[in-house]
């Protein structure tokens, strides 16, 4: 590629990323405050003991969704019919329930109702003589079961119906020869899938994966709800105690900032690699 | 390998496929002895491809049945896959991975499907690319090659196998013309070695000079089977006078 030897100052101008700046000038004016305001500074230690939670739920809770949504995502592909239904069904049920809801019904209802399954089974497995396999499930109550781990699967369920929405589309990007040249040598489906297809789909579906770690490190101050002590949890707590509301939320919504700006460069630089690797 | 028909590498009886409403092949009966050369002559449409995906079951058929080295082929069957590794099959878009080097197209199936162990595997594949001349190209990506380099690769690829059997389905319509002939020489240097081959091909002159037999095939139904000479000088049905009319005048 050969590069214009001058650019113009009025290309300059049109090109240079002037909404970076901005945002870095919004970060560099609330650190300032942090460092030099004792309540902006307050709010900001307080927060920042929710940062680590706020990313270890995310990214647990990610390598959960893509690995449902590498499962579901075949299963869309499929040819088999209740392979497909399956899939289908999980996926639609997820999309058509905001978010919050699915989060309060998976920590309050589903996870709560395994639980009880799981130890009338053990009750079960008691009352036909198998104590040693029944003991240690009849024991299990809910209250083993912390609301971090619950909303680390929350989240999971929901975004493995996104990621799953990826891996199809990322699946069906191939072309179709890639499968037929794979199956005319002898591979079997998985072997093809596993070698051919799914190596050239996931790299085509880097970016838009990036997006959706993003859109969920911003989707997991959901789980506050759940009282888990993420940063946004801790920012209402702040709040709620100080009534120095805009200290609270300046500083939470700048912190997700500085987040989610970091990694959408990252997923920037990744997407131009990408393209210019297919160019050449 | 048991074979009560003979040396029938492939027998095709009664083949019917439908794509909807649409018949592509009409009671198809075809027989396919070792060590011959096949060429499929035919108007677009006329179910040719779809004959020879039928033959390693890329396509399934709607019924009749097909016979593989005196092995019945039949979907969702195990031993399917081994006999796919036995076809080696060319396409008419190469269909290299587009992810793997050269080198590694060649070597992935002997691997897993073959459990070949890389080294050997890699010295197998050179020696394929030796014979189709582009061991010159094996690190490079497929899109870094050109088509006729490809399309090379892509019967190197199939050949590592040590295929009964070699389908070539339009090999060289996808080609700018001054590379058909490098692909149309290395098919002619397999045709010298006896492997037993069947080609789908709008290339008349190659198909006279390779055949042992041709084909020519119209609405899903072969219409004419005869010797390269018969078919292209004295063609018994009008319908092949037609065709080949046709195809001489836009040469």
């Amino acid at each position: 590629m050969e590069k214009p030897e001058q650019r113009s100052f009025k290309e300059r101008i049109i090109k240079f990323p002037w909404w970076l700046v901005s945002i870095g000038l919004v970060i560099i004016v609330t650190l300032l405050l942090i460092i030099n305001t004792p309540s902006f500074n307050e709010a900001f230690v307080i927060m920042s003991a929710g940062i680590s939670t706020t990313i270890t739920i995310t990214i647990i809770a990610y390598s959960i969704s893509l690995l449902i949504g590498l499962i579901v995502g075949l299963g869309r592909v499929s040819s088999g019919v209740i392979a497909k239904n399956m899939a289908t069904f999980y996926i639609e049920i997820v999309r058509g329930i905001p978010m919050l809801v699915l989060i309060f019904f998976t920590a309050l209802v589903i996870i709560p109702g395994a639980i009880k399954l799981i130890s009338l089974v053990g009750d079960k497995f008691i009352g036909i003589g198998w104590a040693s396999v029944g003991e240690p499930l009849a024991g299990v109550n809910i209250r083993m079961v912390s609301m971090s781990f619950r909303a680390v699967i929350a989240l999971s369920i929901t975004y493995g119906a996104f990621s799953a929405e990826i891996f199809r589309a990322g699946i069906q990007s191939i072309h179709p020869g890639q499968m037929q040249a794979a199956r005319s040598q002898g591979m079997s489906y998985g072997q093809a899938m596993k070698n051919v297809i799914l190596p050239q789909a996931i790299r085509n579906m880097l970016p838009a994966l990036g997006n959706d770690f993003i859109s969920m490190l911003k989707d997991s101050s959901l789980v506050s709800v759940l009282a888990v002590r993420d940063v946004t949890h801790l920012a209402r707590l702040y709040a709620g105690g100080s009534f120095r509301f805009t200290e609270a939320y300046s500083t939470l919504a700048v912190l997700y900032l500085c987040m989610t700006v970091l990694l959408s460069l990252v997923v920037k630089y990744i997407e131009r690699r990408i393209s210019t690797n297919d160019k050449s | 390998m048991t074979n009560p028909n003979g040396n029938h590498m492939i027998e095709i009886k009664n083949l019917n496929k439908w794509f909807g409403d649409l018949q592509a092949l009409n009671n198809v009966n075809l027989t396919v002895q070792q060590g011959k050369v096949l060429v499929i002559v035919g108007p677009s449409g006329s179910g040719k491809s779809t004959l020879l995906r039928c033959i390693n079951y890329l396509e399934t058929p709607s019924n009749g049945e097909i016979r593989f080295m005196g092995n019945l082929l039949a979907e969702n069957d195990d031993n399917l896959n081994c006999h796919r590794a036995e076809i080696g099959m060319v396409f008419q878009d190469f269909n290299l991975y587009a992810h793997l080097s050269v080198l590694d197209n060649i070597t992935l199936a002997l691997r897993v499907v073959k459990k070949i162990d890389r080294k050997t595997a890699e010295d197998i594949a050179m020696a394929q690319l030796e014979k189709v001349g582009i061991a010159d190209k094996a690190n490079k990506m497929p899109l870094q090659i050109s088509g006729g380099q490809q399309q090379r690769a892509a019967i190197a690829r199939a050949l590592a196998m040590q295929p009964q059997l070699m389908l070539f389905d339009e090999p060289t319509s996808a080609l700018d013309p001054e590379m058909i002939k490098e692909v149309l020489d290395v098919m002619m240097l397999l045709v010298e070695e006896g492997i037993t081959m069947v080609i789908v091909t709008h290339e008349m002159g190659f198909a006279r000079a390779a055949a042992d037999e041709v084909i020519f095939m119209d609405y899903g139904c072969i219409v004419e089977r005869n010797t390269p000479h018969g078919l292209f000088n004295k063609p018994k049905s009008d319908r092949t006078k037609l065709f080949l009319s046709q195809i001489l005048q836009n040469n």
